[in-house]
């Protein structure tokens, strides 16, 4: 599904620490049209920046991940 | 680009081959002399007393200078420091020659010849950065009875701010990845962490951490005494300076190389004594780097400016020359394998994509792959780049996907059951204890 675009760079944008993340996939069903699954269940970032319309559930989404490895990072500088 | 190619300029060292197959560090005096050697003359000024220098002159030295780091990522060497006085701590100082990369000498060859550049190095940024702790972090632990005799020698004359504690890296291949040397260094596994935070600002227990690899700090010493202007005069304009390369495979004499960067790549297997055959490809910046055709290399240089385009990578300067009467596609799924293995195995995609990567590989080495493997080999090799605490299956892809395009006849002989290699002894050093099952 296209997302609508914002300027580059002035969202937030999220963030997958792997170190953590075992593929639970519960983000990829809050927030299926940002991201996908791969092979062995574990998260693609189709797109990292996240578009306003979406600002909600991709902090619910880092709310619930069960090993706390999905984040929202800042908007790059 | 301007290319600095002064003959002069290059000193080989030569390396004796040890039981294990990797190169072996030089022992002092084998250097062949040159007028405009750095960092492996024989210096006059070895014990001169060493210029003070605050941050703020040190920052601005190495922004003139231009200085990228020499470990393999090429950063900045100002802004790792700005970044780590930004945070108004006292931070702790590493020197980096873990070298866990198989095919790499250059740190050794460089601690053994001249530790006194690289302690000269740590010990200006120490005292800049009054650093509350200081490493020399080194991999190979034959080095360790000379570095404890030079680190006492300069504690008599007082020449080290902060004295300097030895830690052997593991023979991990992962071992000098900052984040995982970090680890280490704080009592942990060798494991590399998610950025950010930066080591820079977090580090050993949890302290700013500034981790140069023992080349740059060699190359900082030499600029504190010549200045960013002499610096300058090697190498190119957006890659200053000279640097040291490991030079192994079929030529006739592996070496350690001090070269300007931007040099020739046949200029600098000319001073390796040439190849000892005709070459099919070279592999460069190790392990993680890239294979390019010899066709390719002939008109490259040692420089991020050549090689990244070509899908290759300058690294911390391994070249390896490969022959023609070998095959790059099994050498690629011995090294892949090796890759694997050396994984932390704390990611993913690296866990489940290496594995998977380095069966794919020996299927298309051993003559079983089907056409659609050549396809699973890209889809898999994107599929992992990008997706890891650190580098490592980044670099492991570009091996991949070089070698694909390399060896794209040779693959295409090896669907069709045949390969065109007239020996299958193995070319690259792994890690000893695996070697026996590849």
């Amino acid at each position: 599904m296209p997302v609508s675009e914002a300027p580059a760079g002035s969202q937030p944008r999220l963030s997958v620490d792997w170190t953590r993340c075992d593929g639970r996939g519960l983000c990829v069903e809050l927030l299926p049209e940002l991201i996908a699954r791969d092979d062995w269940g574990y998260p693609i970032i189709r797109r990292a920046e996240v578009p306003d319309r979406l600002g909600n559930y991709a902090r619910q989404a880092v709310r619930v991940c069960p090993r706390l490895a999905l984040r929202l990072l800042p908007p790059e500088a | 680009m301007t290319t600095t190619t002064d003959p002069n300029a290059t000193v080989p060292v030569r390396i004796a081959s040890r039981s294990t197959g990797l190169p072996a560090p030089a022992l002092a005096g084998d250097v062949v002399g040159g007028s405009h050697l750095r960092i492996l003359a024989a210096d006059q000024t070895r014990s001169a007393a060493l210029p003070r220098l605050s941050t703020d002159q040190l920052i601005d030295l190495l922004r003139q200078a231009g200085l990228q780091g020499r470990g393999g990522a090429g950063f900045p060497a100002w802004r790792k420091l700005a970044t780590v006085a930004a945070t108004r701590r006292r931070p702790v100082l590493v020197a980096n020659a873990a070298e866990g990369e198989p095919a790499s000498a250059k740190d050794r060859v460089l601690l053994r010849q001249r530790p006194d550049l690289v302690l000269d190095g740590l010990s200006l940024l120490s005292g800049a950065l009054q650093a509350r702790e200081v490493y020399l972090y080194v991999g190979d632990a034959d080095l360790l009875p000379g570095l404890q005799a030079e680190l006492d020698a300069r504690r008599a004359v007082r020449r080290d701010p902060v004295p300097v504690r030895l830690e052997v890296a593991p023979q991990l291949f992962l071992a000098g990845e900052e984040s995982a040397a970090a680890n280490w260094l704080s009592g942990g596994p060798v494991a590399p962490r998610t950025k950010p935070p930066l080591v820079l600002t977090s580090g050993v227990r949890g302290r700013p951490t500034l981790i140069h690899n023992v080349e740059t700090l060699a190359h900082i010493a030499l600029l504190a005494r010549h200045g960013a202007g002499w610096f300058r005069q090697a190498g190119t304009r957006d890659e200053p300076g000279t640097m040291l390369m490991t030079v192994s495979g079929a030529v006739r004499r592996p070496a350690v190389l001090e070269v300007p960067v931007g040099t020739s790549i046949p200029e600098v297997i000319d001073l390796a004594g040439g190849a000892t055959r005709r070459l099919s490809a070279l592999l460069l910046g190790g392990y993680g780097g890239g294979w390019i055709s010899a066709a390719a290399a002939a008109t490259a240089t040692t420089s991020r400016a050549s090689l990244t385009p070509l899908g290759s990578s300058l690294g911390a300067g391994v070249v390896v020359a490969f022959p023609d009467d070998r095959c790059g596609l099994a050498e690629t799924a011995r090294l892949v394998a090796y890759l694997a293995r050396e994984s932390a195995g704390q990611c993913g995609p690296c866990l489940n994509g290496l594995p998977h990567l380095a069966r794919l590989m020996q299927m298309l080495a051993s003559g079983s792959a089907t056409p659609a493997v050549l396809g699973e080999l890209e889809r898999v090799s994107g599929l992992v780049t990008g997706r890891g605490a650190c580098r490592h299956p980044d670099g492991t892809a570009r091996l991949i996907r070089s070698a694909l395009l390399t060896f794209g006849d040779e693959a295409q002989l090896h669907l069709a059951g045949r390969c065109s290699a007239r020996t299958t002894t193995p070319l690259l050093p792994v890690d000893q204890e695996h070697a026996s099952c590849l």
